[in-house]
């Protein structure tokens, strides 16, 4: 391999550059990235960062990128257009040429239309330029409105609560992370934020975000609810960056398709927010925006890059987690279910919960509330593919295993 | 070479990915805010396992040494 690029300077292009030097690649590498940052992560932005219990999200220096690993590093410098045939990507700061190419130009913050262009204190939460601005607001007492209660929205809602602000969290739909977690668990979430103290609004539009001369000044809701705001978050979601691939010839559907290799093309490899890949351990495609998924599809696109001829599928069991207030979310598998089960807690009145998904007769998914102990057994579960029964069974066992204990540390 | 984990605690705090990856190895609290080793030497036919579930660690808590 004579020289790899790779398109996207956050997690999935950060592993990319990793794993080839770790996997012997002693050819050129660069790194192309459009902002002018330091590869950074981006789940501590909504959470430590923002409560500023971590201080630094800056994963390497830039002394490691270039002198340890070799890194050809070209940061505030976007990716336009790419021709997999002659194999050259076309960026802000001229063509380059590879031999492969790995793409993780993941997604962006999507927008809410119909904001006036330029109004100061309307954020999207993405980028660290997004975080620094949103945790000034925070720092100066803002009145904050919350536009989208999905987990970014959520943490950021959080966020704000805990740093006794009085924040209203805004949702269109009647239950918040339906799509995500179903109706259910969605009521839960909802009932936990409302018992720690948020002002939930669900079920209710956005009709303007107004302004008074260039600074944000009040949220107005299509139920004629007129909310005063210093600063407002949108957190409605994310669109993968394929823009720049449209002329490509590669397949875009929600994201760049790869097969269960993570390959496009002949020496097009793609990882991270961007990617829509088929994941055999569900038999299904799908994109997802998880740190974990992205790290790993980096150093599986890397590989196969490597060595094209003996490619390795990446199959997985996603998972993501959240931190809202002083609780950790966390979901593994795949929300589809004919059933979604109760099978621990209650958020009405506690911090605990455990729920599991079920698709005919598998275990498809499980989301816990402070289950930390429990979550990743049930991840390797789905991962053998554990059936309905089982996952019951093993509920059942870890309830039972606390109460025993709970009995034994009353006497 | 033989090799040993090493758990930075201070950067730990139980997502357990670790686990999920190599349950031998590594095990979450039963309060959520750790993960325990359960095993500190890594036998040799583990070590990739291990590296695995290293480089899936979020908070970078967790590396091979050699012993």
């Amino acid at each position: 391999m004579k020289r790899l690029v790779v398109v996207g300077a956050s997690l999935a292009g950060l592993r990319a550059v990793e794993a080839a030097r770790k996997q012997g690649c002693t050819g050129e590498l660069v790194l192309i990235g459009d902002e002018a940052h330091l590869p950074y992560d981006r789940p501590p932005l909504s959470k430590g960062y923002l409560n500023r219990t971590q201080e630094s999200v800056v994963f390497r220096t830039e002394e490691v990128l270039r002198d340890e690993l070799k890194v050809d590093l070209r940061l505030g410098v976007a990716a336009t257009g790419l021709d997999p045939i002659a194999r050259v990507v076309q960026t802000s700061a001229g063509p380059v040429a590879y031999d492969a190419l790995i793409i993780a130009t993941g997604a962006r913050a999507r927008m809410l239309p119909g904001v006036p262009a330029g109004l100061r204190g309307v954020h999207l939460l993405r980028t660290l330029d997004d975080a620094d601005a949103v945790r000034a607001g925070l720092d100066a007492g803002a009145r904050v409105v919350v536009i989208g209660a999905g987990f970014i929205g959520s943490e950021i809602a959080a966020a704000a609560v805990t740093r006794g602000l009085n924040p209203t969290l805004v949702e269109a739909l009647p239950t918040p992370l339906v799509r995500a977690v179903g109706q259910e668990v969605g009521e839960q979430l909802a009932t936990l934020h409302r018992r720690k103290g948020l002002d939930l609004r669900t079920g209710v539009g956005v009709a303007a975000i107004e302004g008074e001369g260039s600074q944000v000044a009040r949220v107005r809701l299509s139920d004629g609810t007129v909310l005063a705001a210093d600063l407002v978050v949108l957190g409605i979601g994310a669109i993968p960056n394929t823009e720049w691939l449209q002329d490509s010839g590669l397949t875009l559907d929600n994201g760049v398709v790869c097969d269960a290799t993570m390959r496009a093309a002949d020496g097009v490899y793609a990882a991270g927010d961007v990617v829509r890949w088929e994941n055999g351990l569900f038999a299904q495609s799908m994109r997802l925006e998880h740190w974990t998924s992205a790290a790993e599809q980096a150093a599986t696109a890397v590989r196969n890059a490597l060595s094209p001829d003996s490619p390795r599928a990446y199959e997985t069991v996603p998972y993501f987690w959240s931190d809202w207030y002083d609780v950790r979310v966390q979901f593994v598998g795949v929300p589809e279910a004919d059933e979604t089960l109760v099978v621990e807690g209650d958020l009405a009145t506690g911090d605990r919960l455990t729920v599991l998904y079920r698709l005919g007769d598998r275990l498809n998914g499980v989301l816990t509330v402070n289950g930390q102990a429990d979550i990743m057994k049930y991840r390797r579960m789905i991962g053998q593919r554990a059936t309905w029964a089982q996952g019951l069974e093993f509920a059942a066992e870890r309830r039972a295993m606390r109460e025993a204990k709970a009995v034994a540390h009353a006497q | 070479m033989a090799k040993k984990i090493v758990l930075d605690q201070a950067k730990c705090t139980g997502l357990g990915i670790c686990e999920s990856l190599s349950p031998a190895y590594f095990e979450v609290n039963e309060d959520g805010d750790m993960v325990q080793l359960l095993q500190i030497e890594v036998a040799e036919g583990d070590l990739q396992e291990v590296q695995e579930a290293c480089d899936g660690c979020p908070n970078e808590a967790i590396r091979l040494e050699e012993v």
